[in-house]
C-alpha cells in the first residue's frame, strides 16, 4: 500500500506565498492530476513532495512514513520531467539504467529490468541510442522507462507531454493512462492543459494562487464547479458567465436585462442578491422565446461553429451550435435551467439551492 | 540560411578590412618574416656584419643540452600551470555554482585577479613569498623550512607556477562556471532523484557535461602557460636562479636581447612559433567540437 498524504504543505520564497495550506491524500494507485495556470503553485507542490524543495511548513508521507526531511534519492519515487531531462552522455540503456546502478543492483538484475521496462515501452531497437538520435516522442517514453525500471512508490509527473506536438501528446497521454494502470503505482500529474487533466486523473485537484479550489472526479469538476475560477477553467471554450441578481423569491436570475428562470431551484436569498450565472456555450440554445443577442463573430471549429454575441460592454454570451445553422446579426438565445450554475458573485463560491 | 550582405565591388570591401590586414601585417607578417630570415643568419659579436648559415642555428640549436633542458622545464611548467589553474578554478566554479547569499560578490571576486596586470601579479608573489619580508616566506623559515626561491630552483619553479596559474585561475573559472550553469538544472535533478550524490554525481553526470569545456580549457591554457607567461616568470626571478625557471619564451627574451645572439633568438622564436601554429590548430579542433555538442 503505497499512499501519498500531504498534511498542511506551505511554501514561501521571501514574502511570496507560492503554497498557502494544501492537504491531500491519493489512495494506493490512484492518479491526481493537479491542474492550475501557470504560477498557482502545481509544480512547486510537485517538487515538494519529490524532495527537490523544501516545504516552509507542513509534512508529506509517503506510505504513512514522514519523508519531508528525506533527500529526494531516499524517498523511492521517480520523477518525469517536462524537458525528460536524460543524461545526453549516457544511451538510452545507461540512462535507464543509472538509478539501478547506484543502488549496486547485479548487471544481470539491471539488464533483466531495463529489458522488461523496454519491451514495455518499445523502446528493445533503441537501447544504444544517444538521446539525442530520438524523437520527441522517444525521449518521452525513455523518461517514462527510467521511471518504471526503479519500481517506484509514488510516479511524478511534471508536464510532460508539453514539449510534444499535438497528435504525439494524445498518443502519449493514452500510453501514460494505460501504463499507469496496468502498473497500478501511485501517481501525481501536474499539468496546465485541462483536457490532460479530465482525461487522465481519477480525480483532479484544481490549484488556483496557491490554494486547492477543488479536489474531486473529472466528472464532478466539470458538472459542478466549485467557484467561478474552476468554472472558467475547465471546459473549452469556456463557461459563459454573466453577472446578474436574484429575483422573484430566489427562483430567477435577471441578466442583462432578461429574466432568466431556475426551474425547480430556490435560493433562499434576498431579492437583488448579486449573483453569477453560468452556462456552458454548448448548453445556450437557439430559441425564438429567448433574449436577443446581437452576433459579434462566428468561428468555424469543424462539425461545431462558436457564435460570440454581447452587447458592447456589457455581458459577452458563447454559444457553441451545430455547423450549418444560420446565423444572422442576431441571436435569440434561451438559458435551459438544469444546465444553469449559479455562483456568489461576492465570494466566486458556487451557491446551492 | 545564413544571412549575408553583399557590398558590390571591390573597393569598399578592401577598405572595411584594411585596418586589420594593416595590424596583421605590420605586428605579425614582417617581424614573423624577419624572424625566420635572421634565423638563417648568423651575426658578429659586434653587430657589423651577418652571414647566412642555413640551418644550422637550427642544428645548433637541437644540439644544445641547454635548450633541451629548458623545453623539458617548459613541458613541466606547462603541465603544472595548467593543472593547478584547472583544478582550482573547478572546484571554486562547483563552490560557486550552488545557491548561496552574496552568490553575485563572491564571483566577482573571483573574477578579478584576470584584470591585474602580470607584473603586478607577480610582486604580489614575490611580497608573499620573499624568504626575509615575505608573509609566507617568513613564516616558512621561522618554523624551520629553509625557504629561499632565490636559491633554490625547485621553490623558484614552484613560485612562478603558482603565480602564472593564480593568473588563469580567473579566467578558468568563467569557463567552468558558465558550463556548469549550461548544464539544465532538472537533469541534475533527475540524477538526485536517481540516489546520485556528491562526487558519483559530479563524476558519472557534471563531469562528461563539461567534457567540451574542459577540452577547450586545456589548449587555451597550454597556449597561455607555455607563451604568455614571460612577464610573471620575468618578474619573479627573470629565469633564475641559475637557468631552473628559464622556459622557451625567456629564453628567446634572453639569448637575443640580453645576450645578443640574434641568429639562435631568432631560431628559437621560430621553434615556438611552429608550435603556436600547432596548439591553435588544436585548439579550433575543439572550438569546433565544442560548437557541435
Amino acid at each position: 500500500m503505497a499512499g501519498l498524504k500531504l498534511d498542511g504543505l506551505r511554501k514561501s520564497f521571501g514574502s511570496n506565498e507560492i503554497l498557502k495550506g494544501v492537504d491531500l491524500a491519493l489512495a494506493d494507485g490512484e492518479m491526481l492530476v493537479i491542474v492550475g495556470a501557470s504560477g498557482c503553485g502545481k509544480s512547486t507542490l510537485l517538487r515538494i513532495v519529490a524532495g527537490l524543495e523544501t516545504p516552509t511548513t507542513g509534512r508529506v508521507l509517503i506510505d504513512g512514513r514522514d519523508v519531508t526531511d528525506l533527500d529526494p534519492s531516499a524517498r523511492d519515487i521517480a520523477m518525469v520531467f517536462q524537458n525528460y531531462a536524460l543524461y545526453p552522455h549516457m544511451s538510452v540503456f545507461e540512462n535507464m539504467a543509472y538509478g539501478l546502478k547506484i543502488r549496486g543492483l547485479p548487471r544481470a538484475e539491471i539488464r533483466a529490468k531495463v529489458d522488461a521496462a523496454s519491451a514495455l515501452l518499445g523502446l528493445e531497437a533503441l537501447l544504444e541510442r544517444k538521446p539525442r538520435q530520438l524523437s520527441g516522442g522517444q525521449r518521452q517514453r525513455v523518461a517514462m522507462g527510467r521511471a518504471i525500471v526503479r519500481d517506484p512508490k509514488l510516479f511524478l509527473f511534471d508536464e510532460p507531454l508539453s514539449n510534444l506536438d499535438a497528435k504525439l501528446r494524445v498518443q502519449m497521454r493514452g500510453e501514460i493512462r494505460r501504463l499507469q494502470r496496468r502498473l497500478k503505482v501511485t501517481s501525481l500529474y501536474v499539468t496546465h492543459d485541462q483536457v490532460e487533466a479530465m482525461t487522465l486523473g481519477d480525480r483532479l485537484l484544481v490549484m488556483h494562487k496557491g490554494v486547492p479550489v477543488q479536489l474531486a472526479t473529472p466528472t464532478e469538476v466539470f458538472e459542478r464547479p466549485a467557484d467561478t475560477y474552476v468554472a472558467g477553467f475547465i471546459g473549452s471554450p469556456a463557461m459563459n458567465l454573466l453577472p446578474g441578481k436574484l429575483g422573484r423569491n430566489g427562483t430567477m436570475v435577471t441578466v442583462a436585462g432578461a429574466d432568466i428562470d431556475l426551474g425547480s431551484r430556490r435560493f433562499d436569498r434576498p431579492d437583488g442578491f448579486p449573483v453569477v450565472l453560468g452556462i456552458r456555450p454548448e448548453h445556450v440554445l437557439l430559441d425564438a422565446a429567448g433574449t436577443t443577442w446581437p452576433v459579434e463573430v462566428v468561428e468555424l471549429l469543424g462539425s461545431e461553429m462558436l457564435v460570440h454575441a454581447g452587447r458592447p460592454g456589457e455581458a459577452a454570451l458563447t454559444v457553441k451550435i451545430a455547423n450549418g445553422t444560420p446565423v444572422s446579426d442576431a441571436i435569440r438565445a434561451s438559458f435551459p435551467a438544469p444546465h444553469l450554475h449559479i455562483f456568489d458573485q461576492a465570494t466566486g463560491l458556487r451557491m446551492e439551492a | 540560411m545564413e544571412r549575408r550582405t553583399l557590398f558590390p565591388g571591390r573597393l569598399l570591401p578592401a577598405l572595411l578590412i584594411l585596418p586589420q590586414l594593416v595590424l596583421t601585417v605590420v605586428f605579425f607578417l614582417w617581424p614573423a618574416v624577419q624572424a625566420i630570415r635572421s634565423s638563417l643568419e648568423r651575426e658578429d659579436a659586434f653587430g657589423t656584419s651577418t652571414e647566412f648559415v642555413g640551418l644550422d642555428n637550427f642544428t645548433d640549436l637541437f644540439a644544445d643540452p641547454l635548450y633541451l633542458a629548458a623545453i623539458g622545464r617548459t613541458v613541466v611548467f606547462c603541465a603544472c600551470v595548467t593543472a593547478v589553474s584547472m583544478g582550482v578554478a573547478l572546484v571554486l566554479a562547483v563552490l560557486a555554482d550552488t545557491e548561496i547569499r552574496g552568490r553575485t560578490f563572491y564571483r566577482t571576486m573571483l573574477i578579478w585577479p584576470y584584470a591585474v596586470a602580470p607584473a603586478m601579479a607577480a610582486v604580489l608573489w614575490v611580497l608573499m613569498f620573499h624568504p626575509q619580508i615575505g608573509l609566507v616566506g617568513a613564516w616558512l623559515n621561522r618554523i624551520g623550512i629553509a625557504w629561499d626561491y632565490k636559491l633554490d630552483g625547485t621553490q623558484a619553479m614552484a613560485l612562478v607556477i603558482l603565480a602564472a596559474a593564480w593568473k588563469q585561475i580567473s579566467y578558468n573559472f568563467i569557463f567552468f562556471l558558465a558550463g556548469l550553469q549550461a548544464i539544465p538544472k532538472t537533469i541534475i535533478e533527475a540524477a538526485r532523484i536517481d540516489g546520485a550524490r556528491g562526487l558519483r554525481r559530479f563524476r558519472t553526470i557534471v563531469l562528461p557535461l563539461l567534457m567540451p569545456t574542459v577540452y577547450f580549457l586545456l589548449v587555451v591554457d597550454l597556449v597561455y602557460a607555455a607563451f604568455d607567461t614571460f612577464a610573471t616568470v620575468y618578474a619573479v626571478n627573470g629565469g633564475g636562479p641559475g637557468q631552473s625557471t628559464q622556459t622557451l619564451v625567456l629564453k628567446v627574451y634572453l639569448d637575443g636581447v640580453v645576450n645578443a645572439n640574434v641568429g639562435s633568438s631568432s631560431a628559437q622564436s621560430v621553434v615556438l612559433m611552429a608550435g603556436v601554429i600547432v596548439l591553435c590548430a588544436l585548439q579550433f579542433r575543439f572550438l569546433g567540437r565544442k560548437a557541435v555538442t
